[in-house]
């Protein structure tokens, strides 16, 4: 399978191949800018002790939603018994496979000393197990990870080798990975909202945001890959599930509109001292306004794709539903990333206020680690199209089944 | 912490020589590790068996058997494999350092041993006594092999019934910010960024305690008209925000108060440093520097020694000086005498006094950090 599908990944079109290449370079640039970062420290890069999390933390963030959405297409097909969605599901699952490699890539790429961080691996490091919710996310995130890479290849492998795969045993993992996702989700929350130092994250209602903007970000990035599926292989992709995962979407931005409102009056109705870094976010303050035309981009996008999103008539267009959907990632990535991040820490705990503007490198490592999620999604893709589309089929006796990559 | 060992210790087999050979802690009696006087030989007698023909092999290239399958033909856990692959690693990749050193001296191949050690040694925490020991020996004898200086590091421990505490007299500071100044020196913080753990806040007078109007960094002349000061650093939190969020256990309240950080465990996530409350820590985003003749040689391994880049660190009340009986370096160099130091055990303290015999307030009590820091006034 291994030989096969290397195979199969290596041919392809024209196209194909100027993407694959495209995104290499990326990666390259990322990674020359990485060997800057890794030789100078973190000075490389535009954080300092006043903002001491930046561009890397704020991708994880946004990332780690992405991931999570994979579940939204999970379970009405195996659980639900939906069979609509289970060409769709295989795709989701790629995405989470490749949204939480960059995930781990992002939080890598954020620490001080990258050398030893065997010291977090349990057993051999010290975890700070259950105390630390850092060390609750490692779990949580690898465990997704494990489930989301196990469940296709087991489906794959069975269709691989022209047979039926048995819901006896993916069923059970499926559900898990459910509720996994819902988990990776809070425990990511949980990461900002138990700081009582930082009152911006400090805020019951950011467990649930995450979830509800995540469920829209995520599947909406889903309905753009699959409109590029249909259009650039032959793999056939209902227009019955495009609107289901649409339907899905809006259900979700418009939660998350719900709590933003809640989120904004509870700020400026009656502000404390609490209200500050809300202030900064949205109005700058003493001068300082770098996230202005961030958030105000953000948020128009984001009431604009909803209000689109949630007529029948609009939705039901692909060409309004695909701009709608880019339009709602771009601002849920400003939102739940530095839009989320960076005002944390802005003002300082004495009030200083310092503002953060991410360097080249680290611009750069953030588009490398970005191609290389794009990379691995497009390779993951490929070959479960190929394997469903029966291209990819198990033909010589010899090839053994546990050795799958 | 005995036979609870949470962290993970490399078992070269290294220990099993020491009571017949304990000269050298690497357990051979020549050559190899280069801690001997004795001349250098050739050959290397690592005493543990399962790597005697792995390192033999990568070493002379005698090739009897295949390495990987010494090595991994062998029943075990998947504890013990992780071990063995780790150790292997280490061998493999030491073996070339020493395999470079033939040519570049004992020195280089004592660094590189060195080096290896302290990559790959525990959580200074959970160390026994002697593994403490053992690297602060380590520590020493690189900082004599790398810039021919001598040091002094310490690990002296927590003290019983002792408890830290300090209390700072808002009416007495000045501004003049020696603290400051002799703080940087005495913890040798790194002179380039201008890191600096205390931060000396400049306020209106008539206005409170406004610190979002406050003035931390100013360059004019002090006392200014109108204005007093006020100074914060590490609080040393009863209940520190900062212990718990640490993934690794990198940073921990020591009996006698003192939180302090394992620099050569942190792994610079700065989650510590988002949920301090009180901006009491700083990261190394580069390497830090000191010029060699402004390096304070008196050291301790929780407090003042070199720091490398990408850890955080932050005042540890210069747990080297404090755990010596003396005051910290701010307290001692303060003009107006404005701070005071203590043990909030001893109840003949000045602390103590103070505490007793003034109005004494926190900050940001609401948070529940508990900080063992108190501001006065006359």
């Amino acid at each position: 399978m291994v030989r096969d599908s290397l195979g199969y990944i290596t041919h392809g079109s024209k196209p194909y191949h100027v993407w694959m290449i495209f995104l290499s370079a990326v990666m390259l640039v990322g990674m020359y800018c990485y060997s800057i970062q890794i030789e100078e420290g973190l000075s490389a890069t535009g954080m300092t002790d006043r903002v001491s999390w930046g561009l890397y933390i704020s991708n994880f963030t946004f990332l780690v939603g992405v991931a999570a959405a994979a579940v939204m297409l999970v379970m009405p097909t195996y659980v639900l018994h939906d069979i609509d969605f289970k060409h769709a599901v295989l795709i989701g699952e790629g995405l989470a496979v490749a949204a939480l490699l960059m995930c781990l890539a992002f939080v890598v790429a954020d620490m001080g000393g990258p050398s030893v961080l065997w010291h977090m691996i349990p057993g051999i490091g010290v975890f700070n197990f259950p105390s630390s919710m850092l060390a609750w996310d490692v779990i949580v995130l690898n465990g997704y990870l494990f489930i989301n890479i196990t469940i296709p290849l087991y489906i794959l492998f069975r269709h691989y080798q022209g047979k039926e795969a048995n819901p006896r045993v993916y069923i059970p993992g499926s559900i898990l990975s459910v509720l996994w996702a819902v988990g990776i989700h809070l425990v990511t929350a949980f990461l900002y909202e138990g700081l009582q130092a930082r009152p911006f994250w400090n805020n019951a209602l950011l467990g649930p945001r995450f979830l509800a903007s995540a469920f829209a970000a995520g599947p909406a990035l889903i309905i753009l890959v699959l409109a590029g599926i249909r259009s650039f292989t032959a793999f056939k992709i209902e227009d019955r599930t495009i609107k289901k995962i649409a339907m899905i979407v809006v259900v979700a931005a418009q939660i998350n509109l719900i709590m933003l409102i809640s989120e904004l009056f509870k700020e400026f109705y009656a502000p404390t001292h609490h209200s500050e870094s809300a202030y900064y976010l949205f109005f700058g303050l003493e001068g300082k306004t770098a996230l202005l035309p961030w958030i105000w981009t953000a948020i128009p996008l984001n009431v604009l794709a909803t209000i689109l999103l949630t007529f029948h008539k609009l939705r039901n267009n692909p060409k309004v539903l695909y701009f709608c959907c880019f339009i709602l990632f771009v601002a849920i990535w400003i939102e739940k990333g530095f839009g989320l991040i960076v005002p944390g820490f802005i003002p300082g705990p004495y009030g200083k206020i310092a503002e953060y503007t991410p360097t080249g490198v680290e611009i750069g490592v953030t588009l490398g680690i970005w191609a290389m999620g794009a990379f691995i999604f497009t390779m993951l893709a490929k070959t479960s199209i190929g394997i469903e589309l029966g291209k990819l089929r198990y033909k010589k006796k010899s090839v053994r089944g546990s050795k799958t990559a | 912490m005995d036979g609870k060992k949470k962290w993970f210790t490399l078992d070269l087999g290294w220990n099993r020589k020491e009571s017949d050979n304990s000269a050298c802690g690497c357990g051979k009696s020549t050559g190899g590790c280069g801690s001997h006087s004795a001349p250098p030989r050739n050959d290397y007698s690592i005493s543990a068996e399962e790597f005697d023909a792995a390192v033999e092999d990568t070493m002379a290239g005698e090739v009897q058997r295949d390495g990987f399958q010494q090595v991994f033909d062998v029943k075990m856990d998947r504890r013990t494999a992780f071990r063995k692959l780790t150790a292997s690693l280490m061998v493999g990749a030491g073996a070339v350092g020493t395999s470079c050193s033939m040519v570049a001296g004992e020195e280089t191949k004592e660094k590189a041993q060195i080096d290896w050690e302290e990559q790959f040694k525990g959580n200074y925490k959970l160390m026994t006594q002697e593994e403490r020991q053992a690297t602060v020996d380590r520590l020493v004898r690189s900082y004599q092999l790398r810039k021919k200086e001598n040091i002094k590091m310490t690990a002296t421990d927590a003290s019983e019934d002792v408890l830290f505490g300090y209390a700072f007299n808002i009416s007495k500071c000045q501004g003049y910010m020696d603290c400051v100044s002799a703080c940087v020196k005495e913890n040798n913080q790194d002179r380039n960024s201008e890191m600096q753990y205390i931060r000396i806040h400049e306020m209106k007078d008539g206005e409170g305690f406004k610190f979002n109007k406050a003035d931390d960094n100013y360059y004019h002349e002090v006392p200014a008209e109108g204005h007093f000061y006020m100074g914060t650093q590490c609080f040393h939190c009863d209940n520190p925000p900062c212990v718990d969020v640490c993934p690794v256990e990198a940073t921990w309240r020591e009996k006698d108060g003192l939180v302090v950080i394992d620099y050569d465990w942190c792994i610079g996530c700065r989650y510590c440093m988002a949920a301090c409350p009180y901006d009491g820590r700083r990261f190394n985003w580069s390497k830090p520097e000191v010029p060699e003749e402004e390096v304070n040689k008196n050291q301790h391994y929780l407090g003042n020694r070199m720091r490398k880049k990408g850890v955080m660190e932050k005042c540890t009340f210069c747990v080297q000086r404090s755990r010596s009986g003396k005051d910290p370096a701010c307290v001692e160099a303060c003009p107006t005498g404005a701070r005071i130091f203590g043990n909030l055990l001893d109840p003949d303290s000045t602390i103590r006094w103070v505490l007793e015999n003034k109005k004494v307030f926190r900050l940001k009590e609401d948070l529940g950090t508990e900080p063992k820091f108190w501001y006065f006034m006359d």
